[in-house]
């Protein structure tokens, strides 16, 4: 457990006024304030970290200890002890520094607060509202393209959310008030999970379109024919034009992703087709090969 | 009578612990919209995440109303820019890995 410097994060001098580590305190929440920095973890933890500060140096009596004791902390309870046995002769009162002194609520402070001002030392009526919580969920994009229920356990706690088909790798959802418990009666926080979405090796993704390779053989691409095109949503026949170039590309409209909490829309499909050409021709395919070519 | 995806103003102000002209106030500014049943005021549930952070803006960081209009747009942008990053990551992604 280290010792945390108060002043050092609310940016102000030792003998700095209440008026001046309000100031502070006031510019650095505005700076730093959950809803004015949505997803941004750090900030969450500078926040957390101004309001134990102004916590500290805004009480008067916290303060003072706080001064007193500075890096010598460790041992304030001792001095805290000596003091009260000298002066009332002995008796032990068996007050803890800081504990019991009528303060109520509990909040997140770093564990130096708790071993100095007991764990119970919020004294300021202000509220605030709890951390947002952040996790990251892994799905394949099977499992994207359609709506489902999945169990979480965030922070021991057990959540069932229905992820509707079509979300988007990065996309983070919000669930309001599954986030830390608020402090001095404030709403608790929001979790935000940001949903990654794996990459498909026969398919690829942007936005609601889909991309996908075929293989013709020569003869249906040179002739026409049908070729099978696997989707995610399973096999689908389809009409192949005569002389069909490698690389051509079609479109087959609604075969792609779902679009997100549209329901019964689709994206499109894009085929593009690799022509494979024949090997271990035989005798008469070879011959014929020839023949072909000379009659270009 | 209750619609059921409203609650009343009042709830929300005692819930709050806060006054019901700072409602009146916010939707002089344009910046919430409110159903009155009734001669009663009702929030609609779909503003209640935005009417919750405009409080928060408020009274936790002083921020007047024009300025937590002007957050809001600010955040607003930050998000639509967010989204399209996000987008953009994708397609670029799918293109990479090719």
């Amino acid at each position: 457990m280290e010792f945390i410097d108060y002043y050092k994060i609310l940016e102000i001098d030792k003998n700095a006024s209440a008026d001046q580590i309000k100031k502070a305190y006031r510019k650095l929440a505005r700076k730093l304030h959950p809803d004015l920095n949505p997803n941004n973890k750090e900030a969450q933890k500078k926040f957390q970290q101004i309001n134990e500060a102004n916590e500290v140096l805004s009480d008067p009596e916290k303060r003072k200890k706080y001064d007193q004791y500075g890096k010598d902390w460790q041992h304030a309870e001792h001095f805290e002890q000596a003091k009260q046995n000298q002066s009332r002769q002995g008796f032990n009162t068996g007050q803890n520094f800081g504990g019991g002194q009528g303060f109520s609520g509990e909040g997140d402070f770093s564990s130096f607060f708790e071993s100095m001002f007991g764990g119970s030392g919020r004294q300021s009526q202000t509220k605030f509202r709890g951390q947002d919580f952040h996790a990251e969920l892994q799905l394949s994009l099977v499992n994207a393209m359609v709506t489902h229920q999945q169990t979480l356990t965030v922070n021991g706690k057990n959540i069932r959310i229905t992820i509707a088909a079509g979300i988007e790798n990065g996309q983070i959802i919000k669930l309001k008030g599954y986030g830390a418990p608020g402090t001095n009666g404030g709403p608790a926080g929001d979790l935000y999970i940001t949903f990654q979405i794996a990459d498909n090796s026969q398919f690829k993704r942007t936005g609601n379109d889909l991309y996908t390779t075929a293989t013709l053989d020569l003869y249906t691409a040179l002739l026409g024919g049908e070729t099978t095109i696997d989707t995610l949503n399973g096999k689908v026949k389809m009409k192949v034009s005569a002389e069909t170039q490698s690389g051509t590309k079609v479109r087959l409209k609604g075969k792609g992703f779902p679009i997100y909490k549209q329901d019964g829309m689709f994206g499109d499909l894009y085929v593009t087709y690799q022509v494979a050409l024949p090997t271990n021709l035989t005798e008469k395919q070879r011959a014929l090969f020839t023949e072909l070519s000379q009659l270009k | 009578m209750q619609p059921d995806d409203m609650i009343p103003a009042t709830e929300f102000c005692v819930h709050h612990k806060i006054e019901l002209s700072f409602i009146h106030s916010l939707e002089q500014h344009g910046m919430i919209e409110t159903v009155v049943i009734e001669e009663n005021i009702f929030l609609p549930l779909s503003q209640l995440d935005r009417l919750e952070k405009i409080v928060r803006l408020h009274f936790e960081l002083d921020i007047n109303l024009e300025g937590i209009e002007t957050i809001n747009h600010l955040l607003q942008r930050i998000t639509n820019m967010q989204e399209q990053i996000v987008g953009l990551s994708n397609r670029l992604r799918a293109w990479e890995s090719d």
